[in-house]
């Protein structure tokens, strides 16, 4: 393969080289040098606008892609498109796929599929116990021997303490984190949507923040029992923060992740011009006004490690039916980095080497997969970026198979220029050149 | 009292609407004050045809109506059936267990299936909050909420309210009491909904378990005590207590629920002189409500079913004539 040459351009690389107007030359699928005015050499030439951002590539640590099983909905060439055009260059996927990714072949059969697929690189997440029914301990060892990152039942928390004290301390020995999705169930009960008025109002059964706090708090205190790592997903409310908080001043090894409708979007959506649009319906559900500053204030004093999107694909029939009937979820990939510029960047909350930290480098060391910085020999992976680019999130026109997103019609500042994995450019923004 | 000296305008003193601005019922939500003083006064004129020999007029002929339930209901259901033959309306009910949703049929497919016949109005009631909304968006008849989850029941509001003000004379200025479970009720935030937007002072009273959140922002002077409750009110208006409520860990027991909260003749000497009891029905008596009360002389309750079927005409004829509203008057 050719050398590729990524000249002109404005690299953010907070835990590599830094901030400034350096060029990349990428040899043989890694980083070969950063530098300024690098000499062509022979090298095929990509010239990056100056004001466009060379950073490490995004990583988004919580994705659905919903193959084996549910491919009706996305596959794993689908979902890889999308991340890909949406910047990421590696996703890590949840394993509530049917059957659950609780065996090292689901896992073969995954990464086979993203390998033909060729597009973003794919970081499965095995279930922690057996179907994820919260009975058994999965497989760890094989599941991590055959390219798992992490164990999560997600969908669902992990059953009960014991054995989320039993995954940490297993997983643990295998160096791996425990990702919960954090939700008391009987607190949660049929709960559709945050508990607060909006919910009463509509006559939506609620889900308190304390079902996600409690079980936060659950999990800190068994992350410090075991002395794993927990990492907290789809993090929601203003009380989950203030646990990790205080879990990680005591030193205990715990992590979290906000999705970009929770920093964006609150309940007051729900009283929008469409009731009971059920692209409004997730669940962590969308809360307070006080939860979501809390979420950006957190993203911005780095209690927050990463933003990961919880891409949660669902066919447009699913999506049809009455608010307690659908199902939970909305795609997030393609929207994720248009919302970080416009939200959070422009904004003033956070500066670009914060955006890179929350995207890549965290990302990276969480899941403990190489990335995170564009260091020679590191992966060329690479997310190139347009901040000012003015971008119109279209349903229709999303890589995604599904079309389930509450931003359609958004007009954002900012969004991606291109993608490269393994030095290979696997997305090129149409509207970016 | 005649129908004379009934308010005709809202407590800010506005004249009634001339015509429905939305084409859809879907709760009170979407109404103003003027609105439902349009509906309210409509519905006199209603009440006057169940009173000839010949209760039917034709104002409806010619046009379907089909009511398409996914809930049991007998009351509501033969009300709504009972006001669009007064109209001379061609009907169709539909319950669910007849209906193809028990094959796994879609809601949306349901309604569209129907819809090829050309209802010119669907009054549906429904299991799940916002399923008439998402009908009001798939479907080219107009919708008619008859009831949606623990959302909204527009019609039995309007009909409290019609009741209401045939024995007060008005709806702004008067204190209203409504207890029970105020969390899983569509009939509190319909009445809470309207008596607010028309002048009343509402009280929300239940066992904290029963409280919506955010209560207050919904309009309603919330609290846990009966007697705080009905202190000086002018209705007291008891919801229904469900006894599967007790495994969700609500309340104990119903006669835990009645020593606490059931509405006794007792605890109505703290009301208002000449005090009217509400209930939307079924009662649980003895749970809600002491047989004293339900049957007693200042229960309204079997006026409330009569005055439903007046209202429910007005609803239907106002939503059918929506386009001819501008010139005509009411009947």
């Amino acid at each position: 393969m050719t050398a590729l040459l990524l000249k002109g351009g404005r690299v953010v690389d907070p835990a590599g080289a830094g901030d400034g107007a350096f060029d990349v030359l990428i040899a043989d699928g890694a980083i070969a040098r950063v530098g300024r005015d690098l000499p062509v050499d022979g090298a095929e030439v990509l010239e990056i606008a100056r004001d466009w951002i060379v950073a490490p590539g995004f990583i988004d640590i919580h994705v659905h892609l919903r193959e084996p099983g549910q491919e009706y909905k996305e596959t794993v060439a689908s979902g890889t498109a999308s991340a890909v055009a949406g910047g990421f260059t590696a996703v890590a996927c949840m394993p509530n796929t049917e059957p659950v990714n609780d065996h090292a072949g689901i896992t073969q059969f995954i990464l086979k599929k993203a390998a033909e697929a060729r597009r973003a690189r794919v970081y499965p997440i095995g279930a922690v116990s057996i179907g994820s029914q919260g009975e058994r301990l999965a497989e760890l060892g094989e599941q991590k021997t055959a390219g798992c990152v992490a164990f999560s039942d997600d969908g669902r928390p992990v059953a009960t303490a014991l054995l989320m004290r039993r995954a940490l301390e297993y997983a643990g020995m295998l160096r791996v984190p425990v990702i919960d999705h954090c939700e008391d169930p009987s607190l949660k009960g049929d709960g559709v949507a945050h508990e607060g008025y909006h919910a009463s109002a509509l006559g939506l059964p609620g889900i308190p923040s304390v079902a996600e706090s409690l079980m936060v708090e659950r999990d800190i205190s068994l992350a410090e029992l075991t002395s794993a790592h927990v990492h907290i997903a789809h993090m929601s409310a203003r009380q989950s923060l203030r646990a990790v908080r205080a879990g990680k001043d005591r030193g205990v090894r715990v992590t979290c992740e906000v999705a970009p409708h929770h920093f964006t979007l609150t309940d007051d959506a729900l009283d929008g011009p469409v009731k009971y649009d059920t692209n409004l319906k997730m669940n962590p559900p969308l809360r307070e006004a006080a939860d979501r500053d809390a979420m950006i204030e957190g993203i911005g004093d780095g209690s927050v490690d990463a933003i990961a999107t919880d891409h949660a694909p669902h066919h447009a029939d699913e999506k049809m039916l009455e608010f307690d009937r659908a199902p939970f979820g909305i795609v997030g990939l393609e929207t994720a980095v248009p919302l970080v510029f416009d939200r959070l960047v422009h904004t003033g909350r956070i500066t670009l080497a914060r955006m890179v930290e929350l995207l890549s480098v965290n990302p990276a060391r969480i899941i403990g997969v190489p990335g995170g910085s564009l260091a020679e020999g590191q992966p060329a992976d690479l997310t190139i970026l347009a901040p000012d680019l003015p971008v119109t999130v279209r349903a229709a026109a999303l890589a995604s198979k599904s079309r389930n997103t509450p931003f359609d019609a958004w007009q954002l500042r900012g969004g991606v220029a291109a993608t490269v994995v393994g030095g290979r450019i696997v997305y090129q923004n149409p509207d970016a050149r | 009292m005649t129908a004379r000296t009934m308010e005709r305008t809202d407590h800010t003193g506005a004249p009634a609407a001339s015509r429905l601005r939305s084409r859809h019922l879907l709760g009170i939500a979407g109404l103003e004050a003027d609105e439902i003083t349009l509906i309210l006064d409509t519905a006199e004129a209603m009440k006057e045809i169940g009173t000839r020999p010949i209760k039917k007029v034709p104002t409806l002929r010619g046009r379907t109506v089909v009511n398409l339930f996914f809930e049991p209901s007998t009351r509501t259901r033969t009300s709504f059936e009972i006001a669009e033959k007064r109209l001379s309306a061609d009907t169709l009910s539909i319950a669910t267990a007849t209906s193809s949703v028990t094959k796994g049929e879609t809601l949306v497919d349901t309604v569209r299936n129907l819809e090829a016949m050309a209802p010119d109005m669907i009054v549906t009631r429904h299991p799940s909050s916002g399923a008439p909304h998402l009908l009001s968006r798939v479907c080219r008849s107009a919708i008619i909420n008859a009831g949606d989850g623990t959302h909204e029941h527009p019609t039995q509001a309007l009909l409290d309210a019609f009741t209401i003000r045939q024995h007060k004379g008005r709806l702004a200025g008067l204190k209203v009491a409504i207890v029970g479970d105020l969390l899983h009720s569509r009939v509190l935030r319909s009445n809470a909904l309207l008596l607010t937007t028309m002048g009343a002072e509402v009280w929300g009273c239940g066992p904290a378990t029963l409280m919506p959140a955010g209560i207050d922002r919904l309009g309603l002077h919330p609290t846990t005590s009966v007697d705080e409750a009905v202190e000086g009110a002018d209705v007291v208006m008891l919801l229904r207590i469900q006894h599967e409520r007790m495994h969700g860990h609500f309340f104990p027991s119903v006669r835990e629920y009645f020593a606490l909260f059931g509405m006794t003749s007792e605890r109505l000497r703290r009301a208002s002189g000449n005090v009217i009891i509400m209930h939307p029905g079924p009662m649980n008596r003895g749970v809600e409500i002491d047989s004293d009360v339900a049957d007693g002389p200042y229960s309204v309750i079997l006026e409330q079913v009569s005055n439903g079927v007046a209202v429910r005409m007005a609803v239907l004829y106002l939503l059918a004539g929506r386009d001819e509203m501008a010139e005509e008057g009411p009947p």
